[in-house]
């Protein structure tokens, strides 16, 4: 069973329904026992980046969310859901996450240039980097998923799987051992974002 | 880098979508479901839906279908009509919309858009705006290009953005259903004084007009259109080779 972490942001009713699509059993909870429980986690997120945190920790889910990554529990993030498995965010002052990931939470705009909208919103190709990842093993290199962020992952080279560019190369999805995250929304992202989830949700390892 | 979107726009009323709707290999033209999964099937990188109901047993029937395309498809979904308080927001967000499009709700409360992108981000609200040229001033119409108000739109639109909205559909009375194209110069105006996504739409009437939008204007992010994609006078992977082969960047 695969549980989708519910602790109040976002909508997670497409995400359940991907996951329905690609045969995973999945559930919506905020139930720690549940959690600890399933064979894998997934992480959403919408929002701003301190309001989430708070809100996982208010729940208590933060503890549990790294106790089972640290026993090798596959978990992936998934938009703000990947930002706050990493070390720190600079959104609206700065902010502690999970720590999961080594590296920091800046803006785009800080990298972009001048002349691009901020958020990066819109479908974009993956650019692969030289790291293997299974969650892309039915993906190929350039196929497109869906971005809408205004921040992104820096100083986190050694976890990066992929870029997309947006006047700089911007992280796209990472991964940490059992720890992944996207920054693009896969339940919004067509085939390619649904055998990402596929791939994620397979058994084994 | 980014790519150009091609959104249809489907509107439903009692269930059903209306406009012409001209398709062979559905079991039923008129039925939202199966017409957003085929678009969805088929290189729209993004669906509109618009609640045209009048009467509240509509709308709980528009939230029902709603749901079920939500259910069905894997790309981008923005539901407008109809939108006049945050739980409208709340209403539509809960059956599986990403995005949000408000048009008379924020001329009658333009605080709407700020309490709505407070609450769900900026990413979410999308204003839309009905155009109409006036003594050579774009000016902003009301419920559903009926009704004039005082209000210029570039101003107005950035008086949105500012507010919150993330992104703006810009709908030229002018060129709508002509078929004669986008409206350039006024999507030039807004695509210049705002730094979100601007969404096309009204005019467009074969694949060309598309190529001459994200030609002319770079900075318009996408172009909407409804009974060209409904009746295949355009059918969208023929429209995206196109682009494609005119060096514009889109998903296939």
């Amino acid at each position: 069973m695969i549980a989708i972490i519910d602790y109040g942001v976002g909508n997670l009713f497409s995400l359940k329904s991907s996951l329905a699509y690609v045969g995973a059993d999945a559930c919506v909870t905020g139930d720690s026992e549940k959690i600890k429980t399933a064979d894998k986690i997934i992480l959403p997120g919408v929002g701003a980046f301190g309001d989430a945190v708070k809100k996982l920790k208010d729940a208590r889910l933060d503890e549990v969310i790294v106790s089972e990554a640290k026993k090798g529990k596959p978990i992936m993030g998934i938009c703000l859901g990947m930002q706050i498995l990493f070390d720190k965010s600079f959104e609206y002052g700065e902010y502690s996450g999970l720590g999961l990931i080594k590296g920091e939470i800046r803006p785009i705009s800080d990298v972009i240039g001048e002349n691009l909208k901020v958020p990066h919103i819109g479908w974009n190709s993956l650019k692969f980097t030289d790291k293997k990842s299974k969650i892309f093993k039915y993906i190929n290199d350039g196929d497109f998923v869906y971005f809408v962020h205004s921040y992104y992952a820096s100083n986190c080279v050694e976890s990066v799987i992929a870029n997309a560019e947006y006047g700089a190369n911007l992280t796209a999805a990472v991964q940490c051992g059992n720890v992944y995250g996207c920054q693009f929304h896969p339940e919004k992202s067509g085939n390619t974002g649904l055998n990402i989830l596929r791939a994620f949700c397979e058994k084994g390892e | 880098m980014i790519t150009k979107r091609i959104i249809p726009c489907l509107d439903v009323r009692d269930g059903r979508v209306v406009k012409g709707v001209n398709f062979e290999g559905l079991s039923d033209v008129s039925s939202p479901v199966e017409l957003a999964k085929f678009y969805s099937d088929n290189g729209a990188d993004e669906l509109v839906f618009y609640d045209i109901t009048a009467s509240v047993e509509g709308r709980a029937l528009f939230t029902d279908i709603l749901k079920k395309v939500a259910e069905t498809i894997f790309i981008p979904l923005t539901v407008g009509g109809g939108i006049n308080t945050v739980d409208d927001f709340d209403r539509v967000l809960k059956c599986g919309a990403d995005k949000v499009s408000v048009n008379s709700g924020a001329l009658k409360n333009p605080n709407l858009i700020y309490e709505a992108a407070k609450k769900y981000g900026n990413q979410c609200v999308v204003i839309s705006a009905d155009v109409k040229r006036e003594d050579g001033k774009f000016t902003v119409y009301a419920k559903g290009g009926r009704e004039k108000t005082d209000l210029e739109a570039v101003s107005w639109i950035k008086k949105c953005v500012d507010m919150g909205a993330g992104e703006v559909v810009l709908n030229s009375i002018d060129t709508d259903g002509v078929k004669g194209g986008f409206d350039l110069e006024m999507l030039d105006a807004v695509c210049n004084a705002v730094n979100v996504p601007v969404i096309a739409s009204g005019g467009a009437g074969k694949k060309e007009d598309f190529v001459e939008l994200f030609t002319k204007i770079p900075k318009a992010d996408a172009g909407l259109a409804a009974s060209i994609f409904h009746f295949k006078e355009v059918e969208i992977p023929d429209l995206k080779r196109t682009l494609k082969e005119n060096g514009i960047l889109v998903r296939i």
